[in-house]
């Protein structure tokens, strides 16, 4: 191993792969904070340059594009509350409640301190374990993505305030109702399309995304204009942006969160039937459930946490999705297999023999990717308080600016402007649920993983005959559902604790 | 305000990129579906050799996805030649959608340039299992139907399905007792296979070398007419003695009003291209096998195609009548 990493060290401190890198991340982080753009766009972009250097330059160029991407993608989550990529949606929201409370600065400088940790932690673990990691990513079946979704969906209870359980619930069941509209992946019949031939596709995520984030936001600035009233416009030359600085406490207090998530989005990103947008929302749910009491209110309204935890896991998950491209060959999203054809079109076959026959592409990835995260984390740190100026802007040219990158961001994505009224229906509809009070996340939650669970779970019934048997067939099945029924059962514990206090201190009083 | 400057700056980069403007480029190319797919690499390369090989001065790229292909074609045929030289790539789905009401036209509803390139159906399995010919997957079918799961990267009804359903009918056996798996891409359904959760994948040849190449998996069978020269070793469907064969053709479609000069002109280049060193090198870099057939042979196989999967989908259930 410390031959590949000499290897991939000495191919990448060529001058021309290191500007490689730098380039990658460059464009990366501009495309990815272009809300709607994500790193499929960014890639399909580079692959003309792609061919004109070799396999060691194009795969670094390609690496760092994607990751960067991921990185550039939080900052407009953070600002504008438009997330720039799908696995940067999980980043909005506590980074813009953060952002509100004119924190912008910090907020962002810890999503850029967690894409680092979880990127490096990836680039580490993916170097060490790679070919071990092939087999945790070949281990995964149907079954065993059903419960892991269904995990996920426990998440609910992380963005349910108080007596906001049933809201939270309401809206999961619509998300998950929104994931049923285009064709059924089983039977390949339509529903709920209406005899509209672009809603064949579904919805995007991304779209329901930035119009129920974006959008709605910004018609809320509109109907609401003296809900906050805006100093910004007074003093101009001094805009809330606050401190990058982390104090020691904060650092202190974020660590464990940061190493968590990144393990936990790294293990997700190596299933190909996961990735970086379903790791960022498993990482916020699992630090919402691990926090003790008084923290775990403060998810949702600008919690530190809630912020560090989505940003270490999409970052981490992303690299760690080049395990299965790497070592199998599996492309786990559309980003990945764009850069299995560009491997193959290199020549190079990625699988087991990749290490052995091409050692240079895969050790120079590798090493690119400290680099890479290196470069992200100078490139990002100087430019935050330019970055954050946005938010000094007047609310009235703030808010188009917002309306106008969010409906152009998608419209790139498909060309289609039925997605734009699409957008805008939502966008409607997600206003006056706002101003009831709806809670939103839960909407993208039930919408993301509802899709996944129907697919994986309809599979799994198929394969094993229509028996419900697979829940408990194979231990890597039954223990992930386990973890989730306990989960389920957990708050339950606290209830009843709670509710014998109250019993022994009403009789306590009624004894004295 | 820097970021906004940069924001509009990438932007106008991307649109540029992905979309350059009609007026400028002499040939535009129309892709009904994202960047990145397979469509795209198609004309994405036929568009970079004619620049290269100076059969064309400049190529246009378009992206418009939606509906299954179906607003791309409704685009061209609403353009008609208003909008200059306009070629839109499209492969066996438009056959396959029309037969199934997806989209509301047919490949008559445009004009067939030509075809450009093929894929193959393939048969795979893991290295280790003990499938060792396609006859043993067709022995194991006859003993019992549903002993067989069979993989694909997309939904019942979708090419995947349909070939291996041919291919299996073709072996004396009933196509619908074949256990289908959809997954939701085709990469999905390699990892699919690779876990062991279904035991053959029916997919392209071109996503079954990806992983046969690697040595984790054999290819058991193609479904082309003859031995593929590039790949002597691996077995046709008609070599084994199965009557069937299946082409998964990519070619260029222009607007139904397109004069007559205009398509003498196209199909001039696209023969032209043929020739090239440039068109050699992107097809050699993507593993595309030549598949040139000009308007007439072309309108020909699609006919064949359209009939030979009419058979197949009625007897499905897909469609009826």
């Amino acid at each position: 191993m410390l031959d590949g990493i000499m290897l991939g060290l000495s191919t990448v401190l060529d001058w021309n792969n290191l500007l490689y890198v730098i380039v990658g991340c460059f464009v990366g982080t501009f495309i990815g904070m272009l809300p709607g753009l994500g790193p499929i766009t960014a890639i399909a972009l580079m692959i003309p340059i792609t061919y004109s250097i070799g396999a060691d330059s194009g795969m670094i160029l390609m690496a760092g594009v994607y990751y960067g991407a991921i990185f550039g993608g939080s900052t407009s989550s953070i600002l504008i509350n438009a997330p720039g990529v799908a696995g940067t949606v999980a980043s909005s929201f506590d980074g813009y409640p953060l952002a509100k409370q004119g924190k912008a600065g910090k907020a962002l400088a810890i999503a850029a301190y967690s894409s680092f940790i979880g990127g490096t932690i990836g680039a580490i673990l993916l170097m060490v374990a790679a070919p071990l990691l092939a087999k945790v990513s070949l281990s995964f079946q149907s079954p065993d993505y059903v419960v892991l979704m269904f995990l996920g969906l426990t998440a609910i209870a992380a963005f349910s305030n108080k007596g906001q359980f049933l809201k939270a619930m309401m809206m999961t069941v619509f998300g998950l109702m929104l994931a049923t509209v285009g064709i059924d992946p089983s039977s390949g019949t339509e529903r709920f399309t209406f005899g509209q031939a672009d809603l064949l596709d579904g919805i995007s995520f991304l779209l329901v995304a930035m119009a129920t984030f974006a959008l709605a936001e910004a018609l809320i600035n509109v109907a609401r204009p003296e809900a906050e009233p805006d100093k910004k416009i007074d003093d101009p030359d001094t805009p809330k942006i606050g401190s990058t600085k982390l104090t020691k406490e904060e650092v202190k207090d974020m660590a464990p969160v940061v190493g968590r998530s990144s393990l936990l989005g790294f293990i997700v990103g190596v299933l190909p039937g996961a990735g970086a947008t379903i790791a960022s929302f498993m990482a916020y749910a699992t630090e919402r459930n691990l926090a003790p009491k008084a923290l775990k209110d403060k998810f949702g309204k600008g919690s530190m946490r809630g912020l560090a935890a989505p940003e270490s896991a999409n970052n981490a998950a992303c690299t760690g999705s080049f395990v299965p491209l790497l070592t199998l060959g599996i492309p786990g999203s559309g980003t990945t297999a764009i850069m299995l054809g560009a491997l193959i079109a290199y020549g190079i076959q990625p699988g087991p023999m990749l290490m052995q026959e091409n050692p240079s592409v895969f050790w120079a990835v590798i090493v690119s990717m400290y680099f890479g995260n290196i470069v992200l984390l100078i490139l990002n740190l100087p430019l935050i308080p330019y970055f954050a100026k946005v938010l000094a802007m007047p609310k009235s040219v703030l808010t188009v600016m917002i309306l106008f990158f969010s409906l152009i961001g998608v419209y790139l994505v498909s060309f289609n402007t039925f997605d734009l009224f699409m957008m805008v229906g939502f966008a409607l509809v997600a206003l006056v649920l706002r101003l009831l009070a709806f809670p939103m996340a839960p909407l993208l939650l039930g919408f993301i993983l509802g899709d996944m669970i129907e697919r994986n779970f309809r599979r799994a019934m198929m394969i094993s005959d229509g028996s419900l048997s697979f829940l408990w067939d194979r231990p890597l099945t039954l223990s992930i559902f386990v973890i989730s029924i306990l989960v389920l059962l957990f708050p339950l514990k606290d209830y009843i604790v709670q509710r014998r206090k109250e019993k022994a201190a009403t009789q306590a009083e009624q004894h004295a | 305000m820097t970021m906004f400057k940069s924001l509009k700056r990438s932007v106008l980069a991307a649109s540029l990129l992905v979309a350059s403007p009609l007026a400028l480029a002499n040939l535009h190319f129309l892709v009904p579906g994202g960047p990145g797919g397979g469509w795209d690499t198609t004309a994405r390369g036929v568009g970079e050799a004619m620049v290269k090989a100076g059969i064309e001065d400049n190529a246009s790229f378009q992206n418009m996805s939606g509906g299954g292909g179906g607003r791309a074609i409704a685009y061209l045929i609403e353009s008609g030649t208003k909008k200059g030289d306009m070629l839109m790539v499209n492969s066996t789905p438009i056959v396959l959608r029309a037969l199934s009401g997806k989209i509301p036209y047919s490949y008559r509803d445009l004009t067939p340039v030509a075809s450009m390139i093929a894929d193959y159906g393939a048969f795979v399995v893991r290295n280790d299992s003990p499938f060792k010919t396609w006859q043993d997957v067709i022995d194991a079918m006859k003993k019992d139907p549903g002993s067989v799961k069979v993989a694909g990267g997309s939904a019942r009804g979708s090419m995947d399905h349909l070939v291996a359903a041919q291919a299996v009918k073709a072996a004396g056996l009933d196509g619908r007792r074949l256990r289908y798996i959809p997954y939701d891409a085709g990469g999905k359904a390699k990892a699919g296979l690779l876990s062991g959760e279904v035991n053959l994948l029916s997919t392209g040849l071109s996503e079954a070398l990806e992983v046969a190449n690697g040595g984790q998996a054999r290819i058991l069978a193609v479904t082309s007419a003859d031995k593929l020269p590039d790949y002597p070793a691996i077995p046709t469907l008609k070599s084994l003695g199965y009557d069937m064969e299946f082409v998964n053709w990519r070619g260029f479609f222009a607007t139904p009003d397109l004069p007559a000069d205009k398509l003498a002109e196209y199909t001039e280049k696209l023969r032209k291209l043929q020739q090239t060193s440039e068109w050699e090198a992107v097809r050699a870099r993507n593993g595309w096998l030549n598949l040139f057939q000009e308007k007439e042979a072309f309108i020909k196989s699609l006919e064949q195609q359209e009939a030979q999967l009419r058979v197949v989908m009625k007897e499905l259930g897909f469609i009826r009548g």
